[in-house]
């Protein structure tokens, strides 16, 4: 058959709760990042990269503007006669509105079945990550595994949501896993990234569905950890959980690294959708310091530490600093703007002023006029 | 079975662009990057669809290569429609034989199978070496409204300047009554574009005729349609009143690059209701380090900038390293200005690499003799090595030594 076996299925929402205002209008894949990224781009662009050709999105609530955003997959190369990009709605089966990742699962169980593929990965769309999934799926292959768990050693990030700390043994068997818990130190911390055979993920979910037992780390991930044929497969370049505003303006702040860029958009390029827009315009007396700028910007003012995203006008005088300012906004002459994480289409007229703190910046919300 | 479309568009693509030297020496002249982000083709294609024509025929000749894998299947354009789409025609042989494109119009009668198989009411013959936003749906009106046989597009010259030209001698009522190819004393100042509509049926009687006579050099501007208009042929000048760039020289091309910074040139790439599409490297938004300067320049994705630009028009994936300084230049995509390299009223090949140090071109100011002053162009892939010095107006095609002296 055409394609590598693989069939790639994100979860599109299973953040929605924890970034609120970034979440209010959109679904966590849809949250734009990186100055002229989505989350869902991350996920996407790994499987597209890694050979996959057939992507199944899951949605919940809140997903028109990932739709408008995925469009028909062509910029991620999945506009396809064969395979391709399938959003999948929420009301997979008769009107019942999926309330976990098992009964979604189960709700589109006819898709899984019906795809060609023999294996499956499951990603979360709140991870930024660069990841080549047919190495794991290789490791899952040669360790005959049931599920194949991508995790990172390190220091597990604050508030990671639903997280998983695994313990393995040399082969990279799991020998537990406790979930939600705090740990201090080093640790190996989930990924939300799962490689599975696809007959064995359609009987787990059955299984699990059929005993009301509908928490996917637990009854699922744990459950299996406990029968001792999970294995975990260490990614070591760059990650980023994305679980709370804080961590979102850190992941964003991070990319000002050229060793973070480097491994994120070096080796395999992040696709998106593609807005034609012009190259950025630096006009006279515009002055930009550490800073990530996209196409169609509009500079006359002063940015340091900033992220301006598609279409950002920065009027003469104007001070950015520290801010992340999302597509189509625009700031007005001598306003002055630090710690502000600013949401898409906002108006911010002349000479107003608005300041958060690095560990809780200011949010305005799309679409305001002030 | 093909839907009958109203104008098929043909893109006169094939051309050599011999002025631009070092820069088509491996590329065809509508593939020479311009403007940060762009091809020159960009221009033609993205009018073509802005206008409503998306049915785009681009006859190739001269190094198709980047040309043909830029066009690739017309997306980025939304030319890879169900009816229609962009399709590429280089010559070809045939059951009498092989021939090149001889001419304009020769390529055109080449393609008489690809027009007629859209059924077209007119064609609209284009050429890809130019800078210009028109909306050729406007045109096709003024053509249809005058009942012509063809209509020629014209921008008015300056008549100093109207020595350069193919000037256009028109009625009160915008028929055409004479061409004056490059006048030494010009009668007006209307200056062909190079867009030509025809009606279709018309243009195939005259293309068939010209491709018998054995005397003609097979071009639209010597041959067809001075034998239209001899012939008595209904044709007409439409008037342009927009920006329009012929790229052909390094003088020009730099100079059409600048006119983007200039926020009185009437150019505007911004505006939403006429985007240039163009294809997108897929890499992430531009960075500016710490004590970069960056002023009155474009700069796009892709890009690391650590040193200064004034004037600037810097390509995808370039980057200019700590203390390099770039003036009044353009810089293709994946180029690398290393640490303190100077570079000043230049252009910079696509992938070439300005060593450490390295001295690039000059301010007009700082030379004795303007005569001996030009843009500088460094070729595509050409490494410049420490501290060389390229002279004012040297055309550097292979790589340069450390510490050498270009003139």
């Amino acid at each position: 058959m055409r394609g590598n076996k693989i069939l790639g299925i994100i979860f599109s929402h299973t953040q929605d709760d924890k970034l609120r205002e970034l979440t209010d209008v959109r679904t966590t894949g849809s949250v734009p990042y990186g100055g002229r990224y989505r989350l869902i781009d991350f996920a996407l662009s790994s499987m597209v990269n890694s050979g996959i050709e057939k992507v199944g999105v899951i949605t919940k609530s809140n997903y028109q503007s990932l739709l408008d955003h995925l469009g028909s997959g062509k910029s991620w190369g999945l506009s396809r006669k064969n395979s391709g990009l399938f959003i999948l709605p929420p009301f997979g089966r008769g009107n019942v509105l999926h309330e976990s990742k098992v009964e979604a699962l189960c709700n589109n169980a006819k898709f899984i079945s019906h795809s060609l593929e023999d294996y499956v990965v499951l990603s979360d769309s709140d991870v930024i990550y660069s990841l080549d999934v047919q190495k794991v799926v290789d490791q899952h292959i040669a360790k005959g595994a049931d599920i194949t768990a991508v995790y990172k050693e390190g220091a597990a990030p604050e508030q990671l949501g639903a997280s998983l700390m695994f313990n393995f043994n040399e082969e990279g068997n799991a020998e537990s896993v406790l979930i939600d818990s705090q740990c201090q130190g080093t640790c190996n911390y989930g990924l939300h990234i799962y490689v599975m055979h696809k007959e064995f993920l359609l009987s787990a979910v059955k299984e699990a569905y059929g005993h009301n037992r509908l928490n996917f780390s637990r009854d699922i991930i744990a459950a299996e950890v406990a029968k001792g044929n999970v294995y975990g497969y260490k990614y070591t370049g760059y990650s980023a959980v994305i679980g709370s505003m804080k961590q979102y303006f850190d992941a964003s702040m991070d990319l000002m690294k050229p060793e973070i860029r480097a491994e994120l958009f070096g080796s395999n390029p992040v696709y998106t959708k593609i807005r034609d827009e012009m190259p950025a315009v630096y006009g006279l007396g515009s002055e930009v310091e550490n800073s990530l700028i996209a196409d169609g910007c509009q500079i006359n003012g002063y940015v340091e530490n900033s992220i301006l995203f598609r279409g950002v006008t920065v009027g003469a005088g104007a001070v950015v600093r520290n801010c992340i300012v999302m597509q189509d906004t625009s700031i007005g002459e001598n306003t002055k703007l630090n710690y502000v994480v600013v949401d898409k289409d906002n108006s911010i007229g002349a000479e107003r002023e608005f300041a958060g703190e690095e560990s809780y910046p200011v949010y305005i919300r799309k679409g305001s006029l002030i | 079975m093909f839907h009958k479309q109203e104008c098929v568009a043909m893109l006169l693509a094939g051309g050599q662009g011999s002025r631009l030297y070092a820069l088509t020496k491996a590329l065809a002249k509508p593939a020479v990057p311009y403007g940060g982000k762009y091809r020159i083709i960009d221009f033609p294609l993205s009018n073509c669809v802005n206008s409503g024509i998306d049915t785009v025929g681009v006859l190739t000749q001269y190094q198709p290569l980047v040309l043909n894998d830029y066009i690739g299947n017309g997306q980025p354009w939304d030319l890879d429609t169900i009816n229609g789409g962009v399709h590429v025609l280089p010559p070809y042989q045939g059951q009498n034989g092989a021939d090149w494109y001889k001419g304009t119009a020769n390529a055109i009668y080449q393609n008489i199978s690809f027009i007629e198989r859209y059924d077209p009411s007119y064609v609209i013959i284009l050429s890809g070496d130019h800078i210009y936003k028109m909306d050729y749906s406007v045109m096709l009106e003024y053509h249809k409204e005058k009942q012509a046989d063809c209509t020629i597009a014209t921008l008015e010259v300056p008549l100093e300047e109207a020595n350069r030209f193919g000037i256009l001698n028109c009625n009160e009522d915008g028929s055409i009554y004479e061409f004056d190819e490059k006048p030494k004393v010009p009668k007006s100042n209307k200056a062909s574009m190079g867009i030509y509509i025809f009606t279709w049926e018309k243009l195939r009687k005259y293309l068939v005729q010209d491709e018998e006579n054995a005397d003609s050099s097979n071009d639209f501007g010597k041959d067809v349609l001075p034998s239209m208009l001899n012939a008595g042929e209904r044709m007409y000048a439409w008037s342009f009143d927009g920006y329009w760039k012929d790229v052909g020289t390094i003088d020009s091309l730099w100079e059409a690059n600048m006119d983007v910074l200039d926020p009185n040139v009437p150019l505007d790439l911004a505006d939403k209701s006429w985007r240039i599409y163009s294809r997108n490297p897929a890499m992430p938004p531009h960075y500016i380090g710490n004590n970069a300067k960056v002023q009155n320049s474009l700069v796009t994705e892709g890009c690391n900038v650590y040193g200064e630009l004034e004037f600037a028009v810097i390509f995808a994936g370039v980057t200019i390293a700590k203390d390099a300084k770039v003036n009044s230049s353009i810089i293709m995509p994946g180029a690398v200005i290393e640490e303190g390299a100077r570079v000043e009223f230049a252009i910079v090949g696509e992938n070439a690499v300005i060593g450490k140090g390295a001295v690039v071109g000059c301010d007009p100011q700082s030379v004795e003799n303007r005569e001996n002053w030009g843009v500088t162009v460094i070729g595509p892939k050409v490494k410049v090595g420490e501290d060389a010095k390229i002279a004012p107006k040297a055309m550097v095609e292979a790589d340069v030594e450390k510490g050498a002296e270009v003139q």
